[in-house]
């Protein structure tokens, strides 16, 4: 009696250890092969989607510089509408769509942007929020950002060069990150901002790792690849 | 509970094998696709935003 009682706790907790090794292994492992997947294919599909955009009028170099830039249409909740690539990550860093949201599900398809914040190119805050670990992690490395690195985002007719500015350490509730003007809620913004929060530390919901960075310059799709795209550091 | 299933499985040794793995990675999967993605939301690596919420 007493034997099978044992036998059977023993058995209990062994599989409960084998489930929480697994769903660990789930987690670390299984929701970057699926996301990687998930997120390559999103790319390829938007970059499908927005055609050779060579067909476009040339602009000079010259009208770029005295031009706004152009401001995206306001996507859809869910919807991707732009694609972030980070040359400090490294050359086998994978471009990641960038996605209206910030849902748990929304991130594991990419970059978030926080709805409300300012598109690409426009006077505000463009916001965006990605994993750290798990789901492709598009994130891990934002601790490696330093001042002046390129952060790069394309959209259907324009690529937006941003450069770091500044990174700090926050707790969850610091939504003045996200602020038109970061860490000034209310301000009258004057800038073009990009604003990137992950989690911190690694594997861990107690902070967040934020980086700000600023417009450097913009030019249509038609003038080619920004040179920054093969800047290293 | 796992003498149990064994004995329950039928056929030969080699059988058995079989269906105790076929019951492992149904498991699994079971666990992979709708278990765990359910229980994702709840753990800490997952938190990425600043929110009041």
């Amino acid at each position: 009696m007493f034997r099978s009682v044992f036998r059977g706790l023993g058995e209990l907790l062994i599989t409960v250890g084998l489930l929480l090794l697994l769903f660990v292994g789930w987690q670390l492992w299984w929701t970057d092969v699926q996301a990687n997947r998930e997120q390559a294919g999103i790319t390829a599909e938007l970059q499908k989607s927005w055609g050779d955009d060579s067909r476009q009028a040339p602009v000079s170099a010259n009208q770029v510089d005295q031009a706004e830039p152009p401001v995206p249409a306001q996507p859809a909740e869910g919807e991707p509408f732009a694609i972030i690539r980070i040359p400090r990550f490294g050359a086998d860093y994978q471009p990641r769509p960038i996605i209206e949201g910030t849902s748990l599900d929304l991130l594991a398809r990419g970059v978030g942007h926080y709805e409300g914040t300012a598109l690409p190119g426009q006077v505000g805050n463009f916001a965006l929020a990605g994993h750290r670990v798990t789901y492709g992690k598009p994130f891990n490395l934002i601790a490696e950002l330093k001042p002046g690195d390129p952060i790069i985002v394309e959209t259907t007719d324009t690529w937006y060069i941003y450069r770091m500015r500044s990174s700090l350490i926050v707790t969850p509730d610091r939504v003045d990150v996200v602020a038109p003007v970061p860490e000034q809620p209310g301000a009258e913004p004057t800038e073009r901002l990009l604003t990137m929060t992950a989690c911190h530390p690694m594997y861990s919901a107690r902070q967040r790792y934020i980086v700000h960075a600023a417009l450097d310059r913009w030019q249509p799709k038609s003038a080619g690849e920004p040179v920054e795209l093969q800047e290293v550091g | 509970m796992y003498a149990w299933i064994w004995a329950h499985l039928p056929g030969p040794l080699a059988v058995r094998v079989a269906l105790a793995l076929i019951l492992v990675l149904a498991v699994v999967f079971v666990l992979f696709q709708w278990v765990f993605p359910a229980i994702a939301p709840f753990v800490p690596f997952n938190d990425n935003t600043v929110s009041d919420g």
